[in-house]
């Protein structure tokens, strides 16, 4: 089984886990046009190798952190606290 | 709710003689459940409202006298205590007065197993991916996990025995599959 690391917790088991989506996506301001509400909410760069996720240990911690996934290998390449910036 | 969900899973389970009780498995004495919620600067003074040492990492246990904390999460406790002891809302409530916390009674969502044996391990395992040696997982580490497809708070309390706590709506499910894994692991 996959084991992914919980900047909190350290190494457990992929079904503790739950995806969160892509991270670092920032959020329209409030006078956006609807173009820019689209991509907001809607476009995702989806990235084929390194890709920064949101993920959250649902069945652990319950916490949400940020990781950086190659989405080809799988390969967790790093995780880290919200707020953190990535070494 | 703990009688009805156990008695419940002996209904069900097929045991190897009928009437017989797996005695590894047993229904912890009532108690009394908050989850505790804390920023980092309330730590000491909670700790000293309960007697408890909420600065010890997460996912370990501290116990004093008859009060276990938990700590689930970065800033998440799960305070158990004997279902007598009531001191603990006046106590904290006095302890912090002007902090923020967070404290709220969950006694009644859950029920408590205990699991005891050389094989608790294993049983635990069948359907549990977590790794349970006693390097990664020692004596006196709690977390959230998953039971197959509960999910329950594990606490290792000795070598050989784990504390369950399990949403009560859960505790049918979780009881009667440990009956079940337990006929693979005689004692």
């Amino acid at each position: 089984m996959l084991l992914i690391p919980c900047p909190y917790c350290g190494e457990r088991p992929e079904i503790e886990f739950s995806y969160g989506g892509e991270a670092h996506v920032v959020r329209a301001p409030a006078n956006a046009t609807d173009a820019e509400w689209t991509a907001f909410l809607y476009q995702r760069s989806n990235a084929r190798g390194s890709y920064a996720e949101r993920w959250r240990h649902a069945h652990g911690c319950g916490r949400f952190f940020n990781a950086r996934r190659n989405t080809v290998t799988d390969f967790f390449e790093q995780t880290y606290k919200i707020g953190e910036v990535p070494a | 709710m703990a009688d009805i969900a156990l008695a419940h899973a002996d209904a069900r389970r097929t045991a190897p003689l009928p009437g017989a009780v797996d005695r590894r498995i047993e229904k912890s004495a009532p108690l009394t459940r908050f989850v505790l919620r804390l920023p980092e600067e309330s730590l000491t003074a909670a700790g000293a409202a309960l007697g408890l040492d909420f600065t010890a990492p997460i996912n370990r246990a501290v116990t004093s006298g008859d009060r276990t904390a938990l700590r689930l999460g970065p800033d998440e406790w799960l305070v158990l205590a004997p279902a007598t002891d009531a001191a603990i809302p006046g106590g904290l409530a006095a302890g912090l007065a002007g902090r923020l916390f967070s404290l709220v009674d969950v006694s009644h969502r859950q029920t408590g197993i205990r699991l005891a044996g050389p094989h608790a391990a294993a049983m635990i395992n069948a359907v549990c991916p977590l790794d349970l040696g006693l390097a990664a997982f020692p004596v006196g580490m709690a977390t959230r996990t998953i039971f197959a497809k509960a999910d329950i708070v594990l606490w290792r309390t000795s070598p050989a025995s784990f504390h369950l706590e399990i949403w009560r709506s859960f505790a049918p499910y979780v009881a009667a599959l440990l009956h079940e894994i337990g006929r693979e692991y005689p004692d």
